[in-house]
């Protein structure tokens, strides 16, 4: 990474990160907006870690500007072999058709294109949320517009640049700003800090019915039997059973309330079946069997 | 001068074929996916959608009823501070400027930091030579935009309260909200409201106007199509099964350049797609009967975003539309905050049709939202049910309408079978940023472009500050050509 001079401590380790909007609503970047400790400010302006400074250098919703300015200096930052993470926020269309970053030339570039040529150089990818990760809302059947994960398309690329996967429709901030002050302090994930799905096993190491506030009414056979009832909300829907994710511990939105804090069943937004293999939302969890991904 | 620019979407997703086959309660859920800067809009839309298929629109309680309107006030708080201060800010505000700073504040001394250490993403790059606030302003406007980070935050965690989580809530759904309203919950909302009401008041609006101020040639630049159109927004009442008819916080109508409110007839909503990447056979359709065939590539096509019409005609949506209507329907305390802001400038309604017009009324509109949210807080009836169960149809159809925070946002289902046969989502920045019609009248950024001077094509802050202040939701990109026919560039602008 680039060392430069600050002000506060003698030097200042750059991360320059570039984050590409692709097939996405953009709600994993509202989400880390909603970082508490450090806040979204911590993380862009100030050392997150002592030392260390995250440059966001392009995100297409946050950044004051547009056009070619932005476009050259993304492809500027990403001249430096392994000298940038790159974030991918949203599915990537296999047809460019459906989704383009910029031109050049005057052609649109793809998404596809541009998760390929700045994947392969980057020093990591975080593929950030379900759609990254897996293919997400925008995968579901039919897939109108031909959708995959970054795993996906790095396997038919044979691109084998080191990728963290960390998915949830919205991703919690926590486990974003997490991942991120890891690399920062210790350097990339081992192999055994990551689940089959490339997950870091920190967030996604426990199924949600493990930690479940309500798992004491599920052990009792008590059963909520419409919203709004208490006992487990497992005949309304529940997906927590089968759901790797650290929720009902962390909570969201500040600690406020969660999902399942709300009376609303989970609807197992992590896994890599979302939303096809957990849906119908509000249907009682029969046999689901989500697939195996093949390691890539 | 721009002569001609093109307005287009370079996503396309297919969610209204993805909702095809499922379940119909799924389709609140899937549909906030559209956007995770106003997904609350679309679960408001979608419940009221699913409530009318199922049959009991005029059958929720008033607890349910209730707080649905504060999870889409919070929705709305959050989302206008983010656009105000954190989309639309560093095009009037001068960041740099904080490396003059000498002062106590932590927050700027550590921006000064940041900026001595050089690397400015992603204040940098950004357009240059039109910046025109002193720079003490400069400085309190980024101290503002810090803080404003921290109440959007809070906005956010407030509708988490009741809605479970954020982005992407789950309390909202048909039948009421799975939340129960008990006494913590309802005082923990109240006090992050009054701290997010003080910033509205005492930071938010005063810095449009300090904005307005400095720039207040944009009360001239950006007027667009000069038609306004709302849903209206908030129920004042349930017990009414007509979505058209219902009495709403934010009135239902239509407003011109003449400021008469006219009633809203849905039926002539229609969609067209000459230069849509869909099927010209869908063109024309209401939303009732439209279809979604994509056809990339589609000669004379250049987005993939449709073009809604009411009347045949080009009609721009949004917080100005709502406010508007209001502010036409006689409401005496909409009138009274418009008018007393239109004052300051010497300014009658007409100057609203312009950029400023759109952020002041952002700001306005937010006020009289947030203004009016404790005493629905205050009317929920506490440990009482805010759900009812309903039967789930096997035919049906429903219509849900309501104002999102960037506008009007009507959703429109099929159901056959007890699944979801056809799906239709007309959302507000289809209308805002909608390519040419049928009949080539350009959309409403399209025309609010058109004829606008550029000082400095090289910087051309106009075209950024006008596409801004529609707060389109999407990726959107604009294509401007001179009247000598040649090309300024692409700007993509979201």
């Amino acid at each position: 990474m680039e060392r430069k001079r600050g002000s506060v401590s003698s030097e200042t380790e750059e991360y320059p990160v570039i984050w590409l909007q692709c097939a996405t609503c953009t709600g994993c970047s509202v989400s880390v907006l909603n970082s508490v400790s450090p806040s979204i400010k911590n993380v862009l302006i100030d050392e997150v870690i002592p030392g260390k400074h995250v440059d966001l250098r392009f995100h297409a919703t946050i950044m004051a500007g547009t056009g070619d300015l932005v476009i050259e200096r993304m492809e500027e930052t990403a001249h430096k072999k392994g000298g940038y993470i790159l974030v991918v926020e949203g599915a990537i269309p296999r047809d460019g058709a459906y989704g383009s970053i910029g031109e050049r030339n005057g052609e649109a570039v793809s998404m596809a294109s541009r998760v390929e040529s700045l994947g392969k150089d980057a020093l990591a990818v975080i593929a950030l949320g379900t759609c990254a990760a897996f293919g997400g809302i925008a995968a579901a059947e039919p897939n109108p517009s031909g959708c995959g994960g970054v795993a996906e398309l790095f396997s038919s690329h044979n691109i084998r640049t080191p990728l963290i996967n960390i998915p949830g429709c919205p991703p919690h901030p926590d486990w974003f700003v997490g991942t991120v002050a890891s690399i920062l302090l210790k350097g990339l994930p081992s192999p055994e800090e990551l689940d089959e799905y490339k997950r870091p096993k920190a967030f996604f190491g426990k199924l949600i019915n493990e930690n479940c506030p309500r798992r004491a009414y599920f052990d009792e056979g008590k059963f909520a039997r419409k919203f709004g009832e208490p006992g487990c909300l497992n005949e309304l829907g529940c997906k927590g059973p089968v759901t790797y994710a650290d929720c009902p511990l962390r909570l969201w939105n500040n600690g406020v309330n969660w999902c399942i804090g709300a009376g609303s069943p989970c609807i197992g937004c992590v896994e890599p079946g979302f939303p096809d293999l957990v849906s119908p939302f509000y249907r009682k969890l029969v046999e689901i069997a989500l697939p195996t991904k093949k390691e890539v | 001068m721009v002569k001609e620019a093109r307005s287009w979407g370079t996503l396309f997703r297919g969610i209204e074929l993805i909702l095809r086959g499922r379940d119909p309660r799924d389709a609140q859920r899937i549909t906030q996916r559209i956007c995770g800067v106003c997904p609350t809009s679309h679960s408001m839309a979608s419940t009221l959608c699913l409530d009318s298929a199922f049959g009991i629109a005029d059958k929720i309680t008033d607890n349910g009823r209730l707080m649905r309107n504060l999870i889409l006030g919070a929705a709305h708080i959050a989302d206008h501070i983010l656009h105000f201060y954190h989309l639309a800010t560093l095009d009037y505000v001068d960041v740099t400027k904080v490396a003059q700073y000498e002062g106590p504040s932590t927050a700027l001394n550590s921006v000064k930091e940041f900026i001595q250490r050089g690397e400015l993403g992603p204040f940098m790059p950004r357009y240059e030579g039109d910046y025109r606030l002193s720079d003490e302003a400069n400085q309190q406007a980024v101290a503002h935009y810090l803080e404003a980070l921290n109440m959007r935050r809070k906005a956010q965690e407030m509708l988490s309260i009741f809605g479970g989580k954020m982005p992407h809530n789950c309390g909202i759904m048909p039948g009421g909200v799975t939340e129960v309203p008990m006494v913590d919950k309802i005082t923990s909302f109240l006090w992050r409201l009054n701290e997010l009401r003080d910033f509205i008041d005492n930071v938010y609006i005063p810095d449009v106007l300090a904005v307005a101020e400095a720039y207040s040639d944009y009360f001239e630049i950006g007027a667009g199509c000069r038609n306004l159109l709302s849903y209206g927004s908030y129920d004042l009442d349930g017990k009414e099964a007509d979505l058209t008819k219902r009495q709403r916080l934010f009135r239902q109508g239509t407003v011109s350049a003449d400021l008469k409110l006219a009633e809203l007839d849905i039926t002539e909503i229609t969609e067209d797609v000459k230069h849509s990447w869909y099927a010209d056979s869908t063109s024309g359709r209401r939303p009732t009967e439209g279809e979604t065939k994509p056809e990339a590539g589609k000669d004379g096509a250049y987005s993939w975003i449709k073009s809604p019409r009411y009347k045949g005609q080009v009609y721009e949506v949004g917080p100005l539309a709502r406010v508007m209507t209001t502010y036409a329907s006689g409401n005496p305390t909409v009138r009274e905050l418009v008018d007393s802001t239109l004052s300051r400038f010497k300014a009658g309604p007409e100057a609203m049709f312009s950029v400023l017009g759109r952020h002041a009324a952002r700001a306005l509109g937010i006020k009289f939202i947030a203004d009016s949210m404790p005493g629905w807080l205050l009317q929920l009836k506490v440990g009482e049910p805010a759900y009812i169960d309903y039967e789930l149809p096997d035919e049906s159809t429903g219509m849900g309408l309501v104002d999102a925070a960037r506008g009007a946002l009507g959703h429109w289902i099929e159901i056959k079978e007890g699944k979801i046969a056809n799906y239709q989502c007309v959302v507000p920045t289809t209308w805002n940023a909608s390519p040419k019609d049928d009949r080539e009248q350009p959309g409403p950024i399209e025309q609010a472009i058109m004829g606008t001077r550029i000082r400095d094509e090289g910087n051309p802050f106009e075209i950024v500050r006008i596409v801004r202040s529609f707060d389109p939701c999407l990726a959107c990109a604009v294509h401007l050509v001179t009247p000598k026919g040649r090309s300024l560039g692409e700007f993509r602008v979201a």
